[in-house]
Formats: structure tokens, C-alpha cells, sequence
């Protein structure tokens, strides 16, 4: 009887183990439906989700305008200090003072992508952009100033 | 210093060291088989384990004292790095205690793609453990399938919230945006597209026969062992203990779904391994019954800027991939938490190991390191 359920275990153990090797050739003989991607070689062609969270950029007109105000609620919104704003007095054409920015910090180095800044911004200023490949050689290079030399605030935004 | 063989031999009553002729090996921090930074200090007699002691402290962040200087918005993010694997639905405990704190009602939109995420980061969870724990054991094969289908869903988590892994989706109140247009139609495709692989699972790896004499009756944790050592998730399931919080407290629309909870009552790796393989069917149920009914309506219920919970304690909890997960928030009315403390399901499962561990030879522990389901982070926050 021991002999019996022997043979029996081995049995099923090699049916066992063809069940998994049926497997294994199906895909050996299926190539389309591997999704394997050929990562650097199809860049030209990578289609990134629109809401993926790559960094904090600050989209600029062709006028070199803005929509920044200055109001660091992104600052405050911010879990781990990545955005400093620096504001400055401006005078306005009509000869009043008015607050704008300098310079928006933006340090990618400290940033978790958590997307809380963007959704705190009551002008829409601030917006996710879809780059991935943060690599560079200098760490000083991670501290971005978000802003365009000499851009001004947009008309009507308050 | 402790490692030093004299000691050992000297025959030492140290509770680290054992008795004479003991050897004590260590797994970890880097092994390949710990998944992370676990630490195993384990006492050999021959080949049979005689201990196990985990030492902790390799990952520590220190996110619990972390959280008292962010506010009750900001501190959910940080939760997404705890159980990186199932970061959604640790986002939704912390959002369910401020929520609580601040009685915010939820539209029942923003509910339904809560619990919608919760399931798809379930099913997510789950197919990496199997690839892991099978690749753990030798089989190598099966984590290529597990990834594959868990890239389906790390595509719908890209589109809708923005990220693969940390998504951070979940605001006090609701989720952070509304579902992608084409969500739906994405998660009907991966329903179909599992359903058909599902069963691929069962023949190359449930019905293998090594992968058979390897799970069974290895690492039997008993009912009785089983809540006394707070183990919950699977690993409780697995040793016939009913323990899923969606069942018992259930949060959000669970209370008027109609899924099963998954009991097995052998308690070994192989009943958790199939408690974790069944449970991915319920969460489809889940899903299937979902995706065509979501309502209407807003996606996040309208908040005051600032948030400050009352001063009193909260606690609300949520059944994670491991188990319960929950979230303990002291106030003092300030805009910060005065103190937070966080229930992981990890740190509780992973205490049961030395249990089961002893008297079991050394390969085994593999098995049951694997079917334990650690995720390191989120033992060691």
C-alpha cells in the first residue's frame, strides 16, 4: 500500500509540475504578449500619464508673465519646507506699492511630490510637470528658482 | 561585540546567546529574503531553530514624532511611507480620524472611489506578495506574472492620482481630484484581464507539488497564538480568527457590500498563502459590484482652511493588505496633532514569528518570513 501511494505522490508531482511547464512554453511560443518595454530606446514615443506628478513647475506666457501673487500658501501647504517665496515691493504705474515676487525657491531635492502645493494655489500658478529623470551631477543644480528672470505678473490676477 | 564565539561557548546564560554548542547566526539587515532591513538574530541547534529575535531599528524614521510638527493636512502624506504597499489605504485612516475629529461628512462619491482605490491597492499588494514570497521560496517564474498584472493597476493609480506608489490621493473630506475619464473603462479591462490570470496562479504555483511539502504544516500559528499575539490581516485568517475590520467596524459604503471574509482555519503558510489568493477574488467582487454605481456629486466634501481638531482623542482604524492599521490622534485644539500614534499590522505579525519559528528548521523560516507578508517600513516606522 505504501508502495502505492508512492508511486501515486510521484505521479502527481510530475503532473503538477508539466501543469506549471505548460505554462512556461505557452508564453515561450506567445512573444506578442509579452509588454515588456525597451525602456531609453522608446523615450521618443513614452506616453506619460497627464497627472503624473514629476515636479513643481510655474508655467510662463509668451509674454513672460505669470500668475504668481506671492501669497506662500504654497509655503505654508508644504510638508517639508521645499518652497521658499521671496517677495519684494514693486511699484505699480499708477505710483503704488505692491507686493510680488522675487524669487520662488523650489528645492527638488526635498520634494515628495505630494501635490498639496499645487492644490492649495488659489491663481492656478503652480503645476505639476511631467518630467522623471531628475538625475544631475551637482546637488546645487536641485534648487530650481520656479520663476522667469524679469516676468511679471499677468494682468488680473489677484 | 555580542557575536563573539567565546562567549558561546563558555556556555553563557545570556538570553541572546543560548547554551553551549549554540550557533547564532544573523539574517539581515541585508538579505535578500527579508525584503529590507530586517534584522534576524537567530540561535541554531544544528539545523532546527531554537530562536528568533528581530531586532528593529534599521529604518527608523521617527514618523510618529514627525507628524506632531505638520499640520492634519499635511501628515497623511507621511503615512504613504510606512506600508509603502498599501499606502492608499493608509492615507484613508488618517483622513477617517480627521475626519471623525472634525465631523466632516463625505459626499458619497468621494467614498466610493475611496474604497474603489482601497480594493484595486489590495489586489496591487497582494500580487506583489505572491511574485516575492514564490520568488523567496525558488520559483522565480510568478513574480514576472504578478508584475505584469500589477502594472495594470500601477497605470490606473498613475492616471488618477498621479503616482504609482505613494499616491497620496486622499484629503480630509475627499480624494484630491476626481477620477480620470477613463477610469472606468481601464479598471473593467484589468477585471477581465485578472480574471483570466487568476487562474494562471493556481496551475503554476497552488498546485505545485514542491511548492506544496514547502507550505504545509510550516510555521502552524494556532487560534489562541493567533490573538494573543495581536497578529490581524491574513496572517489571523489564516489560523481561523475573524478579524477584518470591513466586516466588524465597517467604514465608508463596506457595510452595504457584499463580499465574504476570508477564514481559513489551518494556520499554516499555506492557509495564509490562500487566504491572501481568495481575498483578491473578494476584492474584484468588491470592485465589480462598484464601478458601474458611482454616484454622482462631489468628490470632496467642502473644508474650513485650516483645521483644527478638537482637543480630545481619535481613533479610527481600516483593514489594510496586512491587517488592521490604525490611527490614535491626541489634540490639544492646536492646528498641529499633539500626539500620534499609528497601529501597524506589520510590527503585531511579525512578533508571532519566533512562535512559530521554533522547532523548525532554518529553510522554513523563508516560507514563513514570506507568508507573514512584512513590509519592513511599516514595522520600524
Amino acid at each position: 500500500m505504501f508502495i502505492i501511494d508512492y508511486l501515486k505522490e510521484v505521479g502527481g508531482a510530475v503532473k503538477s509540475l508539466l501543469k506549471g511547464m505548460r505554462r512556461t512554453g505557452y508564453y515561450f511560443t506567445h512573444h506578442k504578449e509579452i509588454i515588456t518595454e525597451q525602456y531609453p530606446d522608446n523615450k521618443a514615443t513614452l506616453n506619460l500619464a497627464q497627472r503624473f506628478k514629476g515636479e513643481v513647475v510655474m508655467p510662463h506666457d509668451e509674454k513672460n508673465e505669470h500668475r504668481c501673487t506671492g501669497c506662500t500658501a504654497c509655503e505654508l501647504a508644504c510638508p517639508n519646507g521645499t518652497i521658499k517665496v521671496i517677495t519684494q515691493f514693486v511699484m505699480t504705474p499708477e505710483g503704488k506699492k505692491k507686493k510680488a515676487i522675487d524669487k520662488l525657491v523650489y528645492h527638488l531635492e526635498l520634494c515628495t511630490m505630494c501635490n498639496l502645493c499645487v492644490i492649495a494655489c488659489p491663481s492656478d500658478a503652480i503645476v505639476m510637470a511631467q518630467t522623471f529623470e531628475h538625475s544631475v551631477f551637482d546637488r546645487s543644480k536641485l534648487t530650481k528658482i520656479l520663476n522667469n528672470p524679469d516676468s511679471k505678473i499677468m494682468d488680473g490676477v489677484e | 561585540m555580542y557575536r563573539n564565539t567565546d562567549i558561546i561557548n563558555e556556555g553563557s546564560q545570556s538570553p541572546s546567546f543560548g547554551e553551549a554548542g549554540d550557533l547564532v547566526i544573523n539574517v539581515g539587515p541585508q538579505h535578500p529574503a527579508t525584503h529590507g532591513v530586517l534584522h534576524l538574530v537567530i540561535t541554531l541547534n544544528g539545523e532546527t531553530i531554537k530562536k528568533v529575535e528581530p531586532h528593529l531599528g534599521y529604518i527608523h524614521r521617527s514618523i510618529e514624532k514627525m507628524c506632531e510638527s505638520l499640520t492634519y493636512r499635511q501628515f497623511i502624506y507621511v503615512t504613504s511611507r510606512m506600508d509603502y504597499l498599501s499606502s492608499h489605504i493608509n492615507n484613508h485612516a488618517c483622513a477617517l480620524c480627521v475626519e471623525k475629529g472634525m465631523q466632516i461628512e463625505v459626499p458619497e462619491r468621494a467614498q466610493v472611489i475611496r474604497v474603489l482605490m482601497d480594493e484595486l491597492t489590495r489586489i496591487a499588494s497582494h500580487e506583489l506578495w505572491w511574485g516575492a514570497m514564490a520568488m523567496d521560496i525558488g520559483a522565480f517564474t510568478p513574480f514576472f506574472h504578478a508584475f505584469r498584472e500589477r502594472e495594470t493597476i500601477n497605470e490606473i493609480m498613475e492616471d488618477t492620482c498621479g503616482a504609482r506608489l505613494t499616491m497620496n490621493y486622499m484629503v480630509p473630506g475627499g480624494v484630491m481630484a476626481d477620477i480620470h475619464p477613463e477610469f472606468q473603462k481601464k479598471v473593467k479591462g484589468f477585471i477581465t484581464l485578472f480574471k483570466s490570470k487568476v487562474d494562471e496562479y493556481a496551475e503554476l504555483l497552488t498546485g505545485n507539488i514542491i511548492f506544496k511539502n514547502r507550505m504545509k504544516d510550516v510555521g502552524v500559528l494556532s487560534k489562541e497564538d493567533a490573538i494573543s499575539f495581536g497578529c490581524t490581516g491574513p496572517v489571523a485568517r489564516g489560523s481561523g480568527v475573524s478579524c477584518d475590520i470591513r466586516k466588524w467596524y465597517p467604514y465608508e459604503i463596506y457595510d452595504k457590500l457584499d463580499f465574504e471574509e476570508i477564514i481559513e482555519t489551518a494556520g499554516d503558510s499555506l492557509a495564509r498563502y490562500m487566504v491572501r489568493l481568495r481575498e483578491m477574488k473578494q476584492s474584484v467582487r468588491i470592485i465589480e459590484q462598484l464601478i458601474d454605481n458611482i454616484p454622482e456629486g462631489d468628490f470632496q466634501a467642502k473644508t474650513k482652511a485650516v483645521l483644527k481638531l478638537p482637543k480630545g482623542e481619535f481613533y479610527s482604524r481600516v483593514e489594510t493588505a496586512r491587517g488592521e492599521f490604525g490611527v490614535y490622534i491626541v489634540s490639544e485644539g492646536a492646528t498641529t496633532p499633539y500626539r500620534i500614534k499609528f497601529r501597524s499590522p506589520g510590527f503585531s505579525n511579525l512578533s508571532a514569528l519566533d512562535h512559530m519559528a521554533r522547532g523548525s528548521k532554518l529553510g522554513d523560516l523563508v516560507a514563513m518570513m514570506g507568508t507573514l507578508d512584512l513590509v519592513i517600513p511599516d514595522i520600524d516606522r
